[in-house]
C-alpha cells in the first residue's frame, strides 16, 4: 500500500512524501491542520496543504531565526515571537540565559494544542516560565507596543493565508515601533527561486528596506520548502549582521547546534547573484 | 416573509436546468459559451461565460417578465417587504432615475437634499423637472453634509406646495439618516410622493437594530444597491415600490432606457443574493456591525483619528446612524482623507471606498474577515506614526449652498463656452463637477459658480481627489452658459 502526500510548489511542480499514517486532521477558524507520519521526514505538519515543519528539517528554521540575531545583539532580554505556536523557536531561545522573557503570539489555538499533543518534545518550549503564549492576531498584539522588545521573530511563513497581515508594511512598521532603539527583527523571507514566489519575496524586501535603517537577507537550505532553498530577513535599527557579529562571544556560550555555526553565519549572508540582483532592484526608488 | 419560499431562486434554478440541456446556440451572444473568445473564457472561467446567455422562453425576459424573472421579482418584493420589486441591470443609477422619471414630468418640482448622487440630478436633465434643494445642516468639524431636518423639509414644502415629490438619502454615503418616517408623513399629507435613495442601505431591510428602511417607513419607491451591501455583482440593483404605485407605468419608464439584452450573470446574482439576505441576512449583518464597531473602537484608540458612530445622533439632522459604515475623520493627523486614501493603496495595498477632504470611508461588508480589519487598523496606526503633520492650512469640507439659476435640463442644452476654472466665478455652470467617489456634485448644471466653489475645486484637485463631470478631462476648464 502506498499513501502519498503532495504539496504543489508551483502549478507545475510538486513535492510528494510517502506517508505511513495520518495522525491528525482538523479545521480551525483559520486553517486546515493536518499531521502526518512519514518515513523520510518523520512527523510533519501541513497547514492548508503546505508543509510548515517536519521533525527532520525544522532545526534549520529554528536555529537560523534564533542564533543569527543572538550572535549579533549584545544583550537580548525581551523577545517576541509572532506565529511560532509549535514552540520550536522558543525552545531554541531558551538556551540563552540572558533572555528574561519570551512572548509568543499565535492566532490559532488549535494549532498550538495539536503541537503540544503530537510534538511534546518541541512544544515543551512553550511551557518554560520565561515563555508566555498569547492567542491573538499579530498586528493587533503589536499595535500598542512601543520600544518593548530587543528581538522580534516573525515565524509565519505564508504571505497569502490568514497570516497575510504579517507580511505588510503596517506589520513591519508596527515591529519597528515595538522594538527598542537597538532592536532586531528577523522574519521568514520566502523562497526566491520559482516565479510564483519571487514577487512575494521582492515585495517583502521592498517594504522592510524602507522601514528599517539596516535590512539584509540571508539563506538556508530547507528540503521541504519550495525549491529547497529559503531566505530569511534581518532588519535592524542599529546592529549590522556582519559588522556587529561577535563570533567569539557567541562561541563562549557553548550553545549546541546542528546547522548554525559562526562560519556559516558569515556564509549565510553571501547570496547567489540572481538573489542579490533582485533584492538590489527593490532597493532602488 | 415566508422562509420556505425564500429558499427558492427561480432565475438561478432556470439557468441550472438550462445548462444541463446543452442547447446548441444559434442566438446571441456571439461568443457562444466562450468558444469564440478563448481569452475571455480563460479570464472569467468557462462556467461564467457559459451562463452569459440571451433572454429566451425558459429564462424569461427582463423587459416583460412573465415567468422566472417575474417569480424572482415577487420573491424579492416579499423579502424586502415591498409591494413590487424590479430587478435592475443598469446600476442603482438606473433605479434612482426610474424613480424620478416615474413621478416627475417637465416643469414639475422635486424637493431633494443637495448632497444627492449625480444620478438624481442627471434624471432632472433628462426629464426637465426643477430641483428644490433643502440645504442640509453641515457638521463643520467633520466637513460633511448631514441629513435633512424636518423643519427644513417643511419649509420647502410650504414654499413649494406644487412640488410632486421629496427624495431622501437613506442613509448618506457616510451613514447618516434623516427622520424618514416624519418626512413621509409630511410629504404624504401634502400629496407628494417620497423617493428613497438607498444606494447605501440594502442591509437596512435585513439587519437588526439598524435605521428604518425606506419601504418600512412608508416611502413610495426605493432604489436599492444590491451590489453594495447586498453581495450581488457590480451594476446589479433593485427598485422597490410600496402599495399604491402603478407598477405597469413604472415598468414602462424603466424600459425607456433599459437594455433589451439584460445580463443573466447580473440577474442570477440578484436572485441568489436576495435568497442569502432573506435566509441569513440578519446574522450576516450582525457580524458586519460587530466588525465595524470593533474597528471604530480600535481606530479611535490610535489617537488623531475620529471614527464616528451613533455618538453623532442629534435627533434632527442626524436622526439615526448606520453603524455598518466605517467613516473616519482624518484631519486630526493633518492629512486630508484623500491623502490617507492614497497612502493606504500605494503604501499598504489597501483599497478603501473613498477619501474626501476630511474623511475616509472603509466599506465593511459580509465579505470581510477580522484579519483584514486588523490590517486596516494597523495601517492607519502606521500612517499616524509616519505621516502625521500639522493641520494648519487644511481646508475643511464646507457645504456650499448652491444658487440654482435655471433648470438642469435648460442649462445642459444651452449654448456654452469653455472658460478656465479660475475665471469661472460669476458664470452659470453648464455641467457637473464632482469628486468621484462619492459622486456628489460640487456644481450642477444651472447653478451659479462662486469664488468659494472655484477655491474648493482647485483645492480638491491639488489634494488628489479624482474629479469628473466636465467635458475637459483635466478639469481645468468649465463649460459655462453664454
Amino acid at each position: 500500500m502506498e499513501i502519498w502526500f503532495s504539496e504543489l510548489h508551483t502549478s507545475n511542480v510538486k513535492l510528494s512524501v510517502r506517508i505511513d499514517k495520518q495522525l491528525f486532521s482538523g479545521e480551525s477558524e483559520y486553517q486546515r491542520i493536518d499531521v502526518f507520519e512519514s518515513q523520510e521526514f518523520g512527523k510533519f505538519v501541513a497547514l492548508d496543504g503546505d508543509i510548515v515543519f517536519s521533525e527532520k528539517d525544522e532545526f534549520i528554521y529554528d536555529e537560523m531565526v534564533t542564533h543569527v540575531p543572538m550572535a549579533v545583539h549584545p544583550c537580548v532580554k525581551r523577545v517576541l515571537i509572532i506565529g511560532g505556536g509549535d514552540g520550536g523557536v522558543a525552545k531554541e531561545l531558551l538556551q540563552y540565559t540572558s533572555i528574561e522573557s519570551i512572548d509568543v503570539v499565535e492566532t490559532d489555538k488549535l494549532f498550538v494544542d495539536v503541537c503540544k499533543d503530537i510534538f511534546p518534545e518541541v512544544a515543551c518550549g512553550l511551557l518554560d516560565p520565561r515563555v508566555k503564549v498569547y492567542y491573538d492576531d499579530g498586528l493587533r498584539f503589536l499595535r500598542n507596543k512601543r520600544e518593548e522588545y530587543d528581538l522580534i521573530i516573525n515565524d509565519s511563513t505564508d504571505p497569502f493565508g490568514h497570516t497575510e497581515g504579517l507580511f505588510t508594511k503596517e506589520f513591519y512598521g508596527s515591529c519597528y515601533k515595538a522594538l527598542k532603539s537597538d532592536g532586531i527583527m528577523v522574519y521568514q523571507h520566502g523562497s526566491p527561486f520559482y516565479d510564483e514566489d519571487e514577487d512575494a519575496c521582492r515585495s517583502m524586501h521592498r517594504k522592510v528596506y524602507r522601514s528599517f535603517p539596516i535590512s539584509r537577507v540571508y539563506q538556508a537550505h530547507i528540503p521541504t520548502c519550495p525549491s529547497g532553498y529559503w531566505l530569511f530577513g534581518f532588519a535592524s535599527k542599529k546592529y549590522h549582521p556582519i559588522n556587529d557579529f561577535k563570533p567569539e562571544a557567541w562561541k563562549k556560550l557553548k550553545i549546541e547546534t546542528w546547522y548554525y555555526t559562526a562560519n556559516l553565519h558569515m556564509g549565510a549572508f553571501m547570496l547567489p547573484k540572481y538573489v542579490e540582483d533582485l533584492l538590489e532592484e527593490e532597493e532602488k526608488e | 416573509m415566508n422562509k420556505e419560499d425564500q429558499k427558492r431562486a427561480p432565475i438561478y434554478e432556470a439557468l441550472e436546468s438550462f445548462k444541463k440541456k446543452r442547447v446548441v446556440p444559434f442566438d446571441v451572444p456571439g461568443h457562444k459559451r466562450g468558444r469564440g473568445n478563448p481569452e475571455l473564457a480563460q479570464l472569467l472561467g468557462e462556467k461564467c461565460v457559459g451562463l452569459d446567455v440571451n433572454s429566451m422562453k425558459p429564462l424569461d425576459n427582463l423587459c416583460h417578465p412573465v415567468s422566472v424573472i417575474r417569480d424572482a421579482e415577487e420573491l424579492a418584493a416579499e423579502a424586502f417587504g415591498a409591494a413590487e420589486a424590479f430587478l435592475m441591470v443598469g446600476g442603482t443609477t438606473s433605479a434612482v432615475q426610474s424613480m424620478i422619471l416615474s413621478v416627475c414630468k417637465a416643469g414639475d418640482k422635486i424637493i431633494l437634499p443637495r448632497n444627492v448622487h449625480k444620478s438624481a440630478i442627471n434624471a432632472l436633465v433628462l426629464c426637465g423637472a426643477l430641483p428644490v434643494y433643502v440645504n442640509p445642516e453641515v457638521n463643520s468639524t467633520l466637513g460633511i453634509s448631514l441629513g435633512m431636518e424636518i423643519s427644513q423639509v417643511e419649509k420647502a414644502i410650504m414654499e413649494n406646495p406644487d412640488a410632486v415629490a421629496v427624495l431622501v438619502n437613506n442613509p448618506t454615503y457616510y451613514g447618516i439618516c434623516s427622520d424618514i418616517r416624519s418626512i413621509v408623513n409630511l410629504a404624504h399629507a401634502h400629496g407628494m410622493k417620497v423617493l428613497a435613495d438607498e444606494a447605501h442601505g440594502t442591509h437596512l431591510y435585513f439587519g437588526k437594530d439598524l435605521p428604518v428602511s425606506g419601504i418600512a417607513a412608508g416611502a413610495d419607491m426605493a432604489a436599492i444597491s444590491m451590489h453594495k451591501s447586498g453581495g450581488s455583482l457590480t451594476q446589479s440593483s433593485m427598485l422597490l415600490l410600496n402599495k399604491g404605485v402603478n407598477r405597469d407605468y413604472v415598468r414602462q419608464i424603466i424600459n425607456l432606457t433599459q437594455t433589451t439584452s439584460a445580463s443573466y450573470l447580473l440577474l442570477s446574482s440578484l436572485d441568489i443574493s436576495r435568497r442569502n439576505l432573506a435566509l441569513r441576512g440578519e446574522e450576516s449583518f450582525a457580524k458586519v456591525v460587530e466588525m465595524a464597531e470593533y474597528a471604530r473602537e480600535e481606530i479611535n484608540s490610535i489617537g488623531g483619528y475620529y471614527a464616528y458612530g451613533r455618538d453623532l445622533i442629534n435627533g434632527t439632522s442626524i436622526f439615526d446612524y448606520d453603524v455598518t459604515k466605517l467613516s473616519v475623520f482624518t484631519l486630526g493627523i493633518g492629512l486630508a482623507g484623500i491623502e490617507v486614501y492614497d497612502l493606504l493603496r500605494d503604501e499598504y495595498d489597501i483599497q478603501i471606498e473613498f477619501g474626501d477632504i476630511c474623511n475616509i470611508l472603509a466599506y465593511i461588508s459580509i465579505g470581510d474577515r477580522i484579519q483584514d480589519i486588523e490590517r486596516l487598523v494597523g495601517a492607519l496606526a502606521d500612517i499616524e506614526r509616519l505621516y502625521k503633520k500639522d493641520r494648519s492650512g487644511m481646508l475643511s469640507g464646507e457645504y456650499i449652498a448652491p444658487k440654482v439659476e435655471i433648470s438642469p435640463q435648460k442649462a445642459f442644452y444651452s449654448s456654452k463656452v469653455s472658460v478656465p476654472v479660475k475665471k469661472a466665478a460669476g458664470k452659470i455652470s453648464g455641467e457637473f463637477v464632482m469628486c468621484y467617489p462619492p459622486g456628489i456634485p460640487i456644481l450642477a448644471p444651472g447653478e451659479r459658480i462662486t469664488e468659494e466653489i472655484v477655491e474648493y475645486i482647485v483645492y480638491a484637485k491639488e489634494k488628489g481627489c479624482s474629479m469628473q463631470g466636465t467635458e475637459d478631462p483635466a478639469v481645468e476648464h468649465l463649460m459655462v452658459l453664454i
